[in-house]
């Protein structure tokens, strides 16, 4: 344990444990966009370079503004009333409890443990992009073709339904626009 | 040739050495470090203040006005008298503002803007870290400034900060696929990701043409995708619909004044700067000397002056073109630009792989003209672009 | 083809950067303090009182007939009466403004008073640079500012002032005919009234009254 790592867990926990506390959504989504900082601070100091610069460009750069866009489309930004615990929050615990079970029996399995210096190959950008183009190119494309199908799913979701008579917004502003009534909002 | 180009790098090691008698063994790379940073913001910052002025000038020349003219000598002074200015005016912060994350935005959209400097070599042995991956670093550290824009739009709970923010964000994410892209054939020809090696590998000349990348096809291609979105990322005219004044007052920074409002333009100019200084380094050789014959002048000076050219380039452009709608700015980032980045991915590819020689030239150039030619026209396809007639003005 | 208009544009910048350099004629800013665009023979900012003679106050045409006062839509003229009469340029004993004041910041430069005024008193002038650090005293303009001679009228609009002086000129001519004829007549009744006394006549008072 040594000083530097300390300091960026300390950082990430705090703003981990910001995010969950914090009564504004916009702040809880900062507060996530910093740990995601710290995160990305922890690989670098761990000498891996190209994870770390990607988790700030990738999560800082898209999924931190994703996340800041959804919650200002779904509601405005007012703090809400109702406490900060959710009400499902034992079958949370069960989740939390659930996914530190696996990391903890997969770093007891690992190196770290077993009093074995791990290799100390440090993983240039060049290495990666050999490996994931040779020996892990099948799982790429395949979360290629994952990704791309998910786009192409949310781009029909969000698409507009061609239908062929227009469907009224609000029964009430423009009642004789069309001859029998449609659904009011229901295409929404 | 050797004392002048390395002049500063050897006044470094000389103030080092310096202190190393001086100070404990252990502050010294902290030192270093900081000689580092003090010479970046000091040269930046000054070519802030030289930017202004020019551009002022600048636009005000190509408008037939003189522009400032009246403090100092033809009015050179102006920037200091525009930052004395900042300084001393009331910083009013909106009642209704989230003070906090309204006072760290614009520290947050500066900081990126420095720090991405860190990795562009002005010079010969002139960078302040060799990263590996410098390249991404940069890019990384570029997309922080995007949450920075936002925070300044969100917090200042002001209608037209918000929808400011929220074009900016929107444009900074569409433009920054195309800008990345363009920068991956480079990446793919030289095979790293550390601007120092890509910047050595334009070294030396075929027949009169130096061996920088603009001067291939798919290079060409590449540094005006490059530059378009630069443009664009920087929210220029004429993409400046996030700060469009028409409609939207500033923009993102309507709720800020005084230093603080010198600080976001301050932090544009910079990304502008060291965006333009990654496009030197990537297309325009970095801070290689055009001719062998003029080797002489120093490294940091042929920076220099490729900044100083793209500067008056983005001037120009910026006192040329109207600003775009938001629709025409969503179209050519992915109707456009997106496809051109990906087939400038192939002809760069088919460029390494021919033979050098006319026939090279020839695929090459048919690669980035025929797509050039069919996105243009795909892009203007149902326009009627004519001179518009009033039926009662006139 | 895409891009043909922005080459184009740029293109016209650039011809108009470098022409700006080249020819004089494309920079049509006027830097003010140094130079000055010459003014319309009509233009007006703010009223001034005409003196004639070399006395600003005792040469003052108005009468304080304070039409002017009533007449000002935003009422930025004040005046006071004088108790006491003196002879105007017509040799005729008249009231002077002991006070007249006009509030510059008030004032809205729209002429009324100089219509309104029967005296040819009130002019407009053409002086702009009206602003002062003092913003309560300085900006109350009072009757010795705003005194200027009948030369000054000349100068600054020669034709208005060239109908103004004909026609003053033309009532004081009215006026020395009137004066001549009252003589006359008074001459004529004296002599008559001479006559009278020499030989009494029933007819004389007619005449008197005529």
């Amino acid at each position: 344990m040594d000083w530097p790592f300390l300091i960026i867990a300390g950082f990430t926990i705090a703003a981990a444990a910001a995010a969950m506390t914090l009564r504004n959504l916009i702040h809880c989504a900062l507060a996530v966009a910093l740990a995601f900082v710290g995160l990305a601070a922890a690989y670098l100091q761990l000498n891996a370079q190209f994870v770390g610069f990607a988790q700030i460009l990738v999560y800082v750069g898209a999924v931190a503004i994703l996340i800041v866009f959804a919650a200002l489309l779904t509601r405005g930004g007012e703090p809400s009333q109702v406490g900060i615990f959710s009400k499902t929050w034992l079958a949370g615990l069960g989740v939390a409890l659930a996914v530190l079970g696996v990391l903890a029996w997969a770093i007891a399995r690992s190196l770290v443990t077993q009093d074995q210096a791990p290799p100390t190959a440090e993983a240039t950008v060049k290495q990666i992009g050999n490996a994931l183009m040779t020996e892990y190119v099948l799982p790429l494309e395949v979360v290629g073709l994952l990704l791309t199908a998910a786009l192409i799913g949310a781009v029909i979701i969000a698409m507009r339904d061609e239908t062929p008579n227009p469907v009224v917004e609000d029964g009430r502003s423009k009642p004789k626009s069309s001859a029998k009534p449609t659904s009011v909002g229901g295409h929404e | 040739m050797t004392g002048l180009d390395q002049v500063f790098v050897t006044l470094k090691h000389w103030l080092l050495g310096q202190l190393a008698n001086i100070l404990p063994n252990g502050l010294l790379p902290v030192v270093s470090v900081l000689l580092s940073i003090a010479a970046i913001i000091m040269v930046f910052a000054s070519l802030f203040a030289i930017m202004t002025i020019m551009e002022r000038k600048g636009l005000g020349r190509i408008q037939n006005r003189y522009g400032p003219n009246r403090v100092g000598p033809f009015g050179f002074l102006q920037p200091a008298a525009d930052g004395i200015k900042a300084l001393i005016k009331e910083d009013l912060v909106p009642r209704a503002a989230d003070q906090v994350v309204h006072l760290l935005a614009p520290v947050m959209l500066v900081v990126p803007a420095l720090l991405v400097y860190a990795v562009l070599p002005v010079g010969r042995n002139m960078v302040a870290i060799d990263f590996d991956a410098g390249l991404l670093f940069f890019f990384a550290v570029g997309a922080a400034s995007e949450l920075a824009v936002f925070m300044a739009g969100w917090s200042s709970r002001n209608k037209y900060a918000l929808l400011g923010a929220m074009r900016a964000v929107a444009q900074m994410v569409s433009y920054e696929i195309p800008l990345i892209l363009s920068t991956v054939s480079v990446v793919m020809l030289t095979g790293t990701l550390s601007p120092v090696k890509i910047v050595e590998a334009q070294a030396g000349h075929a027949g009169w043409l130096p061996d920088w990348f603009v001067f291939t096809p798919w290079g060409f291609a590449g540094f005006v995708l490059f530059m378009i979105a630069a443009n664009a990322e920087a929210n220029r005219s004429p993409f400046d619909l996030p700060e469009g004044e028409s409609e939207l007052v500033a923009g993102y920074f309507t709720e800020y004044s005084g230093f603080k409002f010198a600080l976001f333009f301050l932090a544009e100019y910079l990304s502008l700067f060291a965006v333009s200084g990654l496009g030197i380094t990537l297309f325009l050789g970095g801070w290689q000397a055009p001719f062998a014959a003029l080797d002489f002048v120093p490294s940091w000076a042929w920076f220099f002056v490729k900044l100083l050219g793209l500067i008056v380039l983005f001037i120009w452009t910026r006192g040329t073109l109207p600003r775009l709608r938001v629709d025409q700015l969503m179209n050519f980032a992915w109707k456009f630009m997106l496809p051109l980045a990906l087939i400038n991915l192939l002809t760069a590819a088919v460029w390494h792989y021919m033979p050098p020689g006319m026939p090279r030239w020839l695929v090459g150039g048919a690669l980035v003209v025929g797509p050039y030619l069919m996105l243009g026209r795909g892009l203007m396809a149902g326009k009627h672009i004519s001179k518009r007639t009033y039926r009662y003005a006139e | 083809m895409l891009g043909e208009g922005i080459i184009k544009g740029m293109a016209e910048t650039a011809r108009n950067f470098l022409g700006s350099y080249v020819s004089d004629d494309r920079l049509t800013t006027v830097q003010y303090p140094e130079e000055r665009t010459p003014q319309f023979e009509n233009a007006r900012q703010f009223p001034f009182l005409v003196f004639d003679g070399s006395d600003p106050l005792k040469g003052l045409r108005c009468v304080a007939c304070q039409i002017c006062e009533k007449e000002c839509p935003p009422k930025c003229i004040y005046i006071v009466k004088s108790k006491d009469k003196r002879p105007d340029y017509k040799g005729q004993m008249q009231l002077y403004p002991v006070t007249f004041d006009i509030d510059l910041s008030v004032c809205m430069s729209c002429q009324i008073c100089v219509e309104v005024c029967p005296f040819e008193s009130i002019k407009m002038d053409t002086a702009y640079e009206l602003s002062t650090s003092d913003r309560f005293g300085g900006l109350l303009v009072s009757k010795p500012q705003l005194a200027k001679p009948n030369d000054h009228y000349r100068k600054i609009h020669p034709t208005d002032a060239a109908l103004s002086d004909a026609a003053l000129a033309a009532e004081v001519a009215k006026a020395q005919a009137k004066a001549r004829a009252d003589a006359e007549a008074k001459a004529k009744v004296a002599a008559e009234a001479k006559a009278k006394a020499a030989a009494p006549n029933p007819v004389a008072p007619v005449v008197a009254i005529a």
